[in-house]
């Protein structure tokens, strides 16, 4: 099939500009991200520079693939990240605008490529149980409810690719840090440090200048692996318990 | 340069005396120790953050020593550790089946075709045990039972189930968990991270590894980080072959640039090709996907009795037509043999012309007797994010229509040869994970990567590398502003340019590609001498084309992924040779060797233990001279040595 389209690009000669192309010959078989390989091979074929985008494992679990596809992140198919978006989903003739991930907090690199370290330092505020090496326990001296598990395994499916940054209109990071507050607050490992995990996390999101959330849930949405809004809401309730029972609250 | 060393030569693998069980213990009695406030004069580099780059950095972060962790991902957390499905063996016994850690120890030399360091493995599978415990205390969610405790799984070359998971999503949550272990460190200013850094070359002193050079992938600028060990942690090098189940980014860069400066590779030709991948579709392919091997659990293998069902629809194919071949030919263990034993059965079926699909090249993994047997619900909830994913990706849905898979390379037990203290060759210089060779001789079992990443990283190294830091103590910081620090500096630069300055007509990737056509057709799951001779010629040319005709866009001082792929692929090129140098030189099959001069009347592998009980361990001599072979006796004081049956 034949495709127009439509990709940000920016950096080197480019300051900022949708650049239009052309694939005349796109098998539906493809992966969305094998259709870009291919558009990029015509272009360095032509002496031109590639269309910078990224990618690794291009089996859904890496969580570096970030583009937002004709005005979605990761495309049009719910719980699906980009290298799992196949182009039997797209029509001869179909234009297809493409753009990288969109917030203050994750600054362009080039193109289609952002900078998504603010995630990295969420984590590093608090999203861990402090647990040195060799100072573990037997384990199965932890049981724990299998239901409760589960929740807690459905919170920690997060994969940190940003989508739900990118589909916020407020550039939100509430879904990605109430995944890794919720995953360690349903589990009787993260409970000596639930309220200092909830306090750091989210004072450290703020600081790295993620929007509020006003509930419009677009995050859920586009989520590519089906965390749900009620993490947001738990996180909400664990902030507020953290923050009567801390000093901070008294003063 | 590091020390050159007489071909020939054995190596010492300083493996200690004593009782095999006993071994580790009394190592771990007798190690020197570093106090507490010389650890802090100490700096370490890890190269790799993923199961053994990251689990390793936080331990030795936690006991005090100036870690330096390099990535070159945007994130520590992206690792390609973190695609690993099915599970990670431990030997805790929680089923009352019989495991204990000699069972795990003995499964993994029968496993790896009696080609893996006994002592080695033993302490793997002593260490199984800690590292659940480790995950559990981290909050790795893995599954569990109605009772709150621990659920396992059976794998593949297994009678017991010791096997543990998170869904089919185990390498990310443990990943996930040493990453949160990093990420404490880091707060905890014990170590500093680099990302988007790729480390280009060591730095060897006076015989020592010193630090690297790495290139800043966003400005493109070179660094000089010096340390007094350096640990690489960077993975296996299947991408060689293009096509592979490895992430696009993973290549041999690290370790094949430590080969260059005095670190031997050892096996380099024991490759693992997984049994359960999505075929290939089409020539844009830029990866194949795999299935998990748990899947054949409860999944039967299949393909049609006549060429002439190949094409028809599997559910129209009556039972008496089909030949469910693992079941037939390995009773004993039926779907659940090795890898290598699996996907060697498949070639065998799609050789003989039964392969189904269009290309020809699949073979049926069927779910209809499970779904009867268990229900549709159950078989979801064991497999549910498999067979959607299968869907995704070839639009058919396997709870209706049996899934169609096929063999693709997955995983290279091979690697730069280490000591049983994880040392290189080069004194300084260690190797964890799937980076070094050390633990699962010709042939990986199922959920034992995971295990090895995280033993290497958080219980084998923190200890082993005490012996060598301990003599470190008075050495100092030690300076970048040295000559050979310069020179490294200078060559990594010189060979960036060189690739910039290229200027030809075809695309890295081009090249890339037709080194892993070379590399399957004569390399791959069926080697025999003729093809490595011609594999090696052919590698030779299309080295020289790419250093003519190769074409790098884009600028050095800027964000390039093309220049990191072509640097990657001129390793590769190396690389590739030495593959069907060695595979070439071992003349006998074993594990995901298969030399088919070499087999039994019954086509399976037929090793020859009198001339090849060895690690083959072979030295850099130069660009377009052959690699110098120096051998590793294996000897078995614990493990009776038989030929290997899963009939």
């Amino acid at each position: 099939m034949r495709l127009t389209l439509k990709i940000w690009r920016q950096g080197g000669q480019y300051k900022g500009e949708f650049v239009t192309y052309q694939l005349p010959d796109v098998n539906p078989d493809m992966s969305f991200l094998e259709m870009l390989d291919v558009l990029n091979e015509q272009l360095v074929n032509r002496r031109e520079e590639p269309v910078a985008f990224e990618h690794d494992c291009r089996e859904g679990i890496c969580g570096t693939c970030s583009l937002v596809i004709d005005g979605r992140a990761h495309g049009p198919m719910k719980g699906t990240t980009t290298c799992q978006v196949h182009m039997r989903h797209y029509h001869d003739g179909d234009t297809i605008v493409i753009e990288p991930f969109r917030a203050r907090s994750f600054p362009v690199v080039k193109d289609l490529v952002v900078d998504r370290s603010s995630f990295d330092r969420i984590i590093q505020s608090g999203g861990y149980v402090s647990v040195n090496t060799g100072q573990a326990q037997d384990a199965n001296a932890i049981p724990v409810e299998k239901e409760q598990a589960s929740h807690a395994f459905d919170a920690a499916a997060c994969i940190g690719c940003g989508a739900c940054v990118a589909a916020c209109p407020n550039a939100s990071a509430m879904l990605f840090t109430s995944a890794k507050v919720s995953h360690l607050a349903l589990l009787p490992q993260g409970q000596v440090e639930r309220q200092k995990r909830v306090l750091a996390m989210v004072a450290q999101m703020d600081k790295e200048g993620f929007g509020k959330c006003s509930n419009v849930k677009a995050c859920e949405a586009e989520c590519p692996k089906d965390i749900s809004v009620q993490n947001i809401a738990r996180m909400n309730r664990e902030y507020l318990s953290a923050v009567f029972a801390s000093d901070k609250a008294m003063v | 340069m590091a020390k050159s060393t007489a071909p020939g030569l054995k190596l010492d693998s300083k493996t200690p005396a004593g009782k095999m069980s006993e071994k580790w213990e009394e190592y771990k009695g007798h190690v020197p120790l570093v106090s507490p406030n010389n650890k802090r004069r100490i700096d370490v580099i890890i190269v790799g953050s993923g199961l053994a780059g990251a689990s390793a950095a936080a331990s030795l972060g936690e006991l005090g020593y100036n870690v330096k962790v390099f990535t070159f991902h945007d994130s520590p957390r992206r690792a390609h550790s973190i695609a690993a499905q099915g599970g990670i063996n431990a030997a805790k016994n929680y089923r009352n089946d019989g495991d204990s850690v000699y069972r795990l120890f003995y499964d993994t030399i029968k496993g790896g075709d009696y080609r893996a360091r006994e002592a080695n493995v033993h302490r793997l599978a002593e260490a199984s045990t800690l590292i659940i415990d480790q995950c559990v205390a981290q909050g790795v969610p893995f599954a569990r039972e109605y009772g709150g405790l621990l659920d396992n799984r059976s794998f593949g070359g297994t009678q017991v189930s010791r096997t543990f998971y998170a869904r089919g999503q185990t390498g990310q949550q443990l990943l996930i968990g040493a990453y949160q272990a990093l990420s404490r460190q880091v707060q905890l200013g014990a170590v500093e991270l680099y990302n988007r850094h790729e480390m280009l070359d060591v730095v060897v002193v006076d015989g020592k590894c010193r630090g690297i050079i790495a290139r800043n992938l966003l400005t493109g600028e070179l660094e000089r980080h010096a340390a007094h060990a350096v640990v690489l942690c960077t993975g296996g090098y299947g991408n060689v072959f293009y096509l592979s189940t490895n992430a696009m980014m993973s290549n041999t860069t690290a370790a094949w640039r430590a080969h260059r400066r005095g670190a031997f590779f050892g096996n380099p030709c024991y490759t693992q090709i997984h049994p359960t991948c999505i075929p290939v579709s089409g020539d844009y392919q830029s990866k194949l996907t795999l299935m998990s091997e748990s899947l054949r659990n409860d999944g039967r293998v299949w393909v049609p009795k006549r060429a002439e069902d190949r094409l028809k629809d599997p559910r129209q194919i009556a039972e008496e037509d089909r030949d469910y071949y693992l079941e037939r030919r390995y009773p004993a263990f039926g779907n659940l043999v090795p890898r290598d034993i699996a996907s060697r059965a498949a070639k065998v079926a799609c050789d003989e012309g039964l392969g189904v699909g269009k290309s020809g090249l699949a073979v049926y993994l069927d779910f209809a007797d499970a779904i009867k047997r268990f229900g549709k619900e159950t078989v979801e909830a064991r497999y549910g994010n498999l067979f959607e994913m299968y869907e995704k990706i070839t639009g058919d849905n396997p709870y209706e229509v049996p899934m169609r898979i096929y063999p693709a390379v997955h995983y290279t037990m091979g690697g730069l040869w280490v000591d049983y203290d994880l040392m290189t060759t080069v004194p300084g210089l260690y190797a964890a994970g799937e980076a070094n060779f050390s633990d699962h001789g010709a042939n990986r079992l199922g959920a034992s990567a995971l295990m090895q990443g995280l033993a290497d990283g958080y219980f084998v190294l923190p200890y082993t590398m005490g012996t060598y830091l301990s003599n470190e103590i008075r050495t100092g910081a030690i300076s970048t502003q040295t000559p050979e620090f310069e020179q490294v500096e200078k060559e990594v630069r010189d060979r960036i340019n060189h690739l910039m300055g290229l200027g030809g007509k075809q695309s890295v990737e081009s090249f890339h590609r037709r080194l892993g056509k070379i590399m399957w057709d004569k390399c791959g799951m069926a080697r025999n001498a003729k093809g490595l001779e011609e594999a090696i010629g052919e590698i030779r040319e299309l080295r020289a084309e790419f250093w003519r005709d190769a074409f790098v866009p884009g600028r050095t001082d800027e964000y390039n992924p093309e220049l990191e792929k072509a640097w990657r692929v001129a390793d590769f090129l190396e690389l590739g040779e030495l593959m069907c140098q060695d595979a070439l030189h071992r003349n006998e099959s074993c594990g995901g060797h298969f030399r088919e001069e070499y087999q039994t009347p019954e086509g399976e592998a037929q090793r020859d233990d009198d001339k090849f009980m060895y690690v083959a361990a072979w030295e850099w001599k130069g660009e377009n001279e052959k690699a110098a072979l120096h051998k590793e006796p294996l000897e078995y004081e614990e493990v009776k040595v038989t030929q290997r049956s899963y009939k």
